[in-house]
């Protein structure tokens, strides 16, 4: 018998049925479009340096190298570049080593015309033929207008939390609307910039720094260099960097100015080579060499330019480099007062601590003897950049000049983020330098950006006023309201690092640490080592904090980095090409193309 | 009479010292399993009693008073320091993370160091410490807890061959001690 009830029941079960089924399989289906859109290059045994996709300035040099690993030794490597015979393109000849590790290698070569480049690779063994094929982009590209000269300016760890942290300190803000913006928030340009490295997705400073200076992505530890297989830190494939093509294209002046050791990871990256960002007796010494030497070289680290024989020096032989720059014609400067009695040399050499400079709170607001000791005439790095701008701007043909925030990422590193702060506002006000020098001719594009960040942010505001203290003394949402920092004398820093309420900022990764939300008033590690393990250090909140449980693996005492992008904002000519999302080789490429750099010219 | 109490006092100590010889080596080959702070009550470092009567008195240095002078150009050795050289001296401090479990020697730092500047290619020191020769290996101690060590002063550039650590002020230490 016909019932209309259950046929529509059965009918209504089929269609749920059939529903359910096309939502399964259009799920399964766009899993699987998802999965292949991202699905990475085939592992091969064929690893080429340059990595595939790299971008290069026409003329810019590199050495070509490829390793085949195997098991049985390669008998035959092929390299093709757009259909001709490598060695015939480059017009050099290969050396060729056949081993478990083979190696194919041609130093000093370049792309003399801008386009697309397929290099393919057949390798022959007993076991057969493998073949890579991967592609190079070569940039010609330049403005109508090319810029004179460029200051790239880089907040180490400046993520875009520790700008905020610095907008809230110098600036502050009323009813939700900040009173003012820093001078690198106001500039015409912003993008944001991935930091990944080749070989991770945390980047460190030097290949990230690397990437700005090369245009071509690095490994950690690396700057200058694709990083092979070897040991030797000094053999891998290298790529000319931007003081290199500046001085080589064009004859400009360049400088490096750094509030941490000059020799540390972001300064030496704009001149040196090297696999390995510790070997900074030999990046020091790499400053004498005519191919990169800096005109302009002010920071901390003397101790890397000292003599072994001399006291606080940690070379390990009797090279003395202060009398080496000096014997070139580098007038020396160790403490402020001498930088400011230098006047405008044609080029300069001040070093004013053996080791990283102090931080601009202990330098400048607290002048604490016990942390200063006998160094308490150190320049600020506006002070810094203010001499590198004078000196670097007589010489016609323009300049390249990098400035470092070193301590920003140091301290983040210590989770101290009052003394990162106070370090991130000295940079903005060094930013405001670089504009005014600027704005005068209209023919300086200057770049502010960050090489990686650090995961730390504002959840709101810290204070005891009702006697809460610790995790209870942090106030979220309506209950934070805002911060009591004052900046009486209107210099732009807060007059005390400590106010009443104060931010509340949590890490997101670190080691086990007692936190009370206080400044400290001597810089002291979160963590210290104790039977190869990282402990909270007691001495860290001498009063009484919460012990926060780390998050980050025990071998590791200090907050680490984070993989976010970071801002970049840029004003002058050329700016325009800082928009969107960028990766961090793109800012090489956007500071050539401003520039107008070919690297076909030789102006020596 | 001074001349045969002093011999005397020398043949207790010899006796003394021959009879630990075999304790001293007792379940020892080359290295000590890492085992907690055994440093502290390892015989041969710890302070024989006696010291103070039959050798010299150590001088108390502080870490703060190694230099009178710092720039750029370097560091300036203080007089105390110049004038204790080959002395016996008395300083606190922190150990250092070493190299390996068991070493032949290791840092004194002013504060516990937050790195393990052997671990880590990029750790710097600081300027202010010393490094301790030990007369034989000795297991990693806790680098939180403050020692003190005894022993000779020495001073000036050294690197040692082996890990290629650059010293500047070294003791010899007759002991290491938990300090009070």
């Amino acid at each position: 018998m016909y019932n209309p009830k259950i046929s529509v029941l059965y009918l209504s079960r089929f269609s749920r049925l059939l529903v359910a089924l096309v939502v399964v399989a259009s799920l399964m289906s766009s899993m699987t479009i998802s999965y292949a859109a991202y699905s990475g290059p085939e592992v091969s045994n064929i690893s080429m340096m340059p990595i595939d996709r790299a971008k290069f300035l026409v003329g810019q040099k590199f050495d070509f190298e490829i390793e085949v690993k195997n098991d049985t030794p390669a008998s035959a490597i092929e390299v093709m570049v757009n259909g001709l015979a490598a060695e015939v393109f480059f017009g050099k000849q290969a050396v060729i080593k056949f081993d478990k590790m083979s190696t194919y290698r041609i130093n000093e070569v370049a792309f003399p015309q801008a386009g697309k480049v397929a290099v393919a690779v057949t390798v022959k063994s007993e076991k057969g033929i493998e073949k890579r094929t991967i592609n190079y982009e070569v940039s010609g590209e330049k403005i109508k207008k090319p810029a004179k000269n460029v200051i790239l300016i880089i907040g180490d760890g400046m993520s875009l939390q520790a700008r905020q942290m610095a907008r809230i300190l110098s600036k502050g803000i009323t009813e939700g609307k900040y009173n003012d913006l820093l001078e690198m928030d106001k500039m015409s340009n912003l993008a944001l910039i991935t930091t990944s490295g080749n070989d991770s997705l945390v980047t460190d400073s030097a290949n990230s720094a690397s990437a700005y200076a090369t245009g071509q992505k690095g490994a950690v530890n690396a700057m200058g260099v694709y990083a092979d297989s070897t040991k030797d830190p000094f053999d891998d494939p290298k790529v000319e960097n931007i003081i290199e093509l500046a001085k080589r294209t064009r004859g400009m002046a360049t400088g490096i100015v750094s509030t941490a050791n000059i020799t540390d990871a972001t300064p030496a990256a704009m001149l040196a080579h090297t696999r390995k960002r510790s070997e900074q007796n030999f990046i020091a010494q790499e400053m004498l060499n005519p191919l990169h030497r800096p005109d302009v070289i002010l920071g901390g680290g003397s101790r890397h330019f000292l003599p072994k024989s001399v006291p606080g020096s940690k070379r390990t032989d009797d090279r003395n480099l202060v009398e080496e720059f000096k014997k070139l014609g580098y007038p020396i400067a160790t403490t402020k007062t001498e930088l400011k009695q230098s006047g405008t040399p044609d080029k300069l050499l001040g070093l004013f601590q053996l080791d990283n400079m102090d931080v601009y709170i202990d330098r400048e607001v607290t002048k604490n003897p016990a942390v200063l000791g006998k160094f308490t005439d150190q320049p600020t790095l506006m002070d810094m950049t203010k001499t590198a701008i004078d000196v670097l701007s007589k010489n016609k043909n323009g300049f390249f000049l990098m400035v470092e925030g070193a301590c920003i990422d140091k301290q983040l590193h210590t989770m101290d983020w009052q003394r990162a702060t106070y370090d991130t506002i000295e940079m903005d006000k060094a930013v405001g330098i670089a504009k005014e020098f600027a704005k005068k001719n209209d023919d300086t594009l200057v770049i502010v950006v960050a090489d990686h960040a650090h995961g730390a942010s504002i959840t709101g505001t810290y204070h005891e006023l009702d006697g809460k203290t610790g995790r209870e003394g942090v106030r979220t949402y309506a209950d934070a309201g805002w911060p009591t920092f004052v900046d009486a004398d209107g210099d732009g820093f807060p007059d005390d690092p400590n106010p009443s309420v104060t931010l509340a900022v949590q890490f997101a990764n670190h080691p086990d640490y007692y936190e009370n939300y206080k400044f400290q008033e001597v810089p002291t590690s979160p963590a210290i080592m104790a039977d190869g393990k990282a402990i909270a250090n007691p001495k860290r909140a001498p009063q009484g904090g919460d012990l926060k449980v780390g998050n980050t693996p025990t071998s590791d005492p200090s907050e680490v980095h984070s993989a976010d992008d970071v801002p970049l904002t840029a004003e002058g000519p050329g700016a325009d090409y800082f928009k969107g999302v960028m990766d961090n080789t793109e800012v090489f490429h956007g500071i050539v193309r401003a520039l107008g750099l070919d690297g076909r010219k030789n102006e020596k | 009479m001074v001349r045969l109490t002093r011999s005397i006092s020398r043949a207790i100590f010899l006796a003394m010292m021959l009879a630990w010889l075999p304790l001293s080596w007792t379940g020892q080959d080359g290295t000590i399993p890492y085992d907690g702070s055994s440093l502290f009550f390892t015989r041969a470092q710890a302070a024989p009693a006696w010291l103070p009567w039959l050798g010299e008195q150590a001088t108390h240095l502080e870490f703060n008073e190694f230099y009178s002078g710092a720039s750029a150009l370097g560091l300036e050795l203080s007089a105390k320091l110049e004038s204790l050289k080959g002395k016996k001296v008395q300083i606190s401090g922190f150990m250092a993370p070493p190299l390996k479990p068991t070493l032949s020697f290791f840092v004194l730092t002013k504060v516990p160091m937050s790195i393990c500047p052997f671990c880590s290619t990029d750790a710097d020191w600081p300027n202010d410490i010393v490094l301790i020769k030990l007369s034989k290996p000795v297991t990693a101690l806790p680098f939180d807890r403050p020692i003190t060590v005894t022993g000779d002063l020495e001073v000036g550039y050294q690197m040692d061959e082996e890990t290629g650590f650059i010293s500047l002020v070294r003791i010899v230490a007759d002991s290491v001690e938990e300090a009070n």
